[in-house]
């Protein structure tokens, strides 16, 4: 589904990306797991096109059967339009927008207004509590709640491919276990998921396969389970001793 | 004592429209870019000789010049944007600040060039300069249209920011362009319809102005450019009923000062409007309706 293929970038001045390569498959839950400032927020945002990379490539195929595009070189507000969507890290809300507005703009370049609605409906089941406070500013919402809106926000745009940007950070434990039960129904309902995680005991629970970074660079790369269990992550990642 | 005091009143109404007419456009700049425009009020001089020139051209009826001023001062402001501003974007906030500065005086010394620093009478229709008595008010027909067409074009501007998905859009922009354009919203053309609808409203103001002094000359954008700037920092830098409540507020209260204290006062017209500037950002140094923590 996504490719990305040696990719390097540049935020300001400071060289991020070291030639990044990675895979996500159709349906898959793909983790990216690495320390602070490895670079994983920047492979996301190369990949939906608020950072543009100096060399490598980006390809992205909508359906398996479908004709590969190559996004590189895409503008950001294109590429929600082709079925990713990037939920960012820390949220991001619009403060000043109600809750229902953000769910809307998250709809933003769709027409479909039945399926619009549909999706509301969707949105809403999964997270009730969006729902009951459609009319609040999505800034009097808590953390857990702002979080719950990023995700619905970015799953208004319908996208085939979802971007997380650490869903876990500032919540409090029990909210993340809810968080990631509902990626997981999410991902069941058939939207693939790529997830960036410093959490990385439940990232590497939930994901099928998942990448580690290192300093702009993927250093180890398998399925869920076998780096759960690989030496050096559980020492880097895991706190294992 | 009365009359006198609610002809203040009218008259504070009347300026205060056209402040806040001004104050909406550097607002909303302001929001969706952190640009302080010092080339917006000169957009109100544009308005103004385009006014100018449109009546004397021909029998343009006055609602379709306003339709046509609105036209040219979105136009000056796109091309503005399009010129000096957007090649700055990503420029620490003095650059533009300083790039702003720039383009006024750009603007005004290229009036002075083609229409020379001579100040221009102003024509009006006779019909707009008839006088109306309200009891002890009294209103020439463009000081009425002013503060109509002003509330009009305000009621217009906050219904279509508030409920359309356009203004959504702007909206949304204003808080964070990047997640704007995670959404799909193409942030060029919203920050350019932004200064299309800012500078618009500065040239109708700029037509309101010439019709209200009778006189006009290059140099008329500095003083309803720098009292709508301060209008827009009093009511919140980046919100437009605060830009709003700003502009009436400074009317009001700039035309009691003068109206009500000795005649040797009156000088000090500005020196009061930046002492109470100073005095509601030492209160509230986010203006009345700003968000009230800053990021």
């Amino acid at each position: 589904m996504l490719e990305v293929r040696d990719s390097h970038a540049y935020i300001g001045q400071t060289y991020v990306l070291k030639g990044v390569s990675l895979e996500v498959r159709h349906g898959e839950i793909v983790a990216l797991i690495g320390a602070n400032g490895a670079g994983k927020t920047t492979t996301l945002s190369t990949i939906s096109g608020l950072t543009r990379s100096r060399r490598g490539k980006i390809l992205f195929r909508t359906d398996p059967d479908g004709t590969q595009r190559d996004i590189t070189r895409a503008p950001a507000e294109e590429i929600v339009g082709m079925g990713i969507s990037h939920c960012p890290e820390g949220r991001q809300v619009f403060s000043d927008l109600s809750v229902w507005e953000n769910l809307l703009i998250g709809a933003y370049l769709r027409k479909d207004k039945q399926a619009i609605q549909s999706d509301l409906r969707w949105v809403c089941e999964l997270f009730p509590i969006l729902g009951d406070r459609r009319r609040q500013s999505a800034g009097s919402l808590s953390g857990g709640e702002q979080m719950m809106l990023a995700i619905g926000r970015a799953l208004m745009s319908r996208p085939r491919l979802l971007l997380l940007d650490e869903p876990s950070l500032g919540l409090a434990p029990i909210l993340v276990e809810v968080i990631f039960e509902m990626l997981e129904q999410i991902n069941a309902q058939g939207t693939t998921i790529l997830l960036v995680e410093q959490n990385a005991r439940m990232a590497l629970e939930l994901a099928q396969r998942a990448y580690v970074m290192e300093t702009g660079r993927v250093t180890l790369s398998g399925t869920g389970r076998e780096l759960a269990e690989n030496e050096e992550v559980r020492k880097a990642y895991l706190g294992a001793t | 004592m009365g009359g006198y005091i609610a002809q203040q009143l009218v008259n504070g109404l009347i300026l205060g429209s056209m402040y806040a007419l001004v104050a909406i456009g550097f607002t909303m700049i302001y929001g969706i870019i952190r640009l302080i425009n010092f080339a917006h009020g000169d957009i109100v001089m544009i308005g103004a000789f385009v006014t100018l020139g449109l009546v004397i051209s021909g029998k343009i009826p006055f609602p379709v010049i306003m339709i046509l001023v609105f036209i040219a001062g979105a136009l000056m402001g796109i091309l503005i944007e399009r010129a000096a501003f957007r090649p700055m974007r990503g420029a620490p906030q003095v650059t533009g600040f300083i790039t702003s500065l720039a383009i006024a005086i750009l603007l005004q010394n290229l009036g002075i060039l083609l229409l020379t620093a001579q100040p221009r009478n102003f024509f009006c229709p006779d019909y707009l300069q008839t006088i109306f008595n309200f009891g002890p008010v009294s209103l020439r027909a463009i000081d009425f249209s002013i503060v109509v067409i002003a509330v009009v074009l305000m009621v217009f501007l906050v219904l279509l920011v508030r409920f359309t998905r356009l203004g959504m859009a702007m909206r949304a922009t204003a808080e964070n362009l990047n997640v704007a354009r995670l959404m799909g919203i193409n942030i060029n053309r919203t920050i350019m319809l932004a200064f299309a609808i800012g500078s618009g409203l500065a040239g109708v103001a700029g037509m309101m102005w010439g019709g209200k002094y009778g006189q006009i000359d290059p140099l008329l954008g500095f003083v309803p450019g720098l009292k709508a700037f301060v209008a827009a920092v009093i009511g919140g830098i980046g919100s437009i009923p605060g830009a709003m409540l700003g502009g009436y507020l400074l009317g009001f209260g700039e035309v009691l000062f003068v109206g009500l204290l000795p005649p040797i006062y009156s000088s000090y017209r500005d020196a009061f409007v930046f002492t109470t500037l100073i005095l509601i950002l030492l209160v509230l140094p986010t203006g009345l309706l700003g968000r009230k923590t800053e990021e």
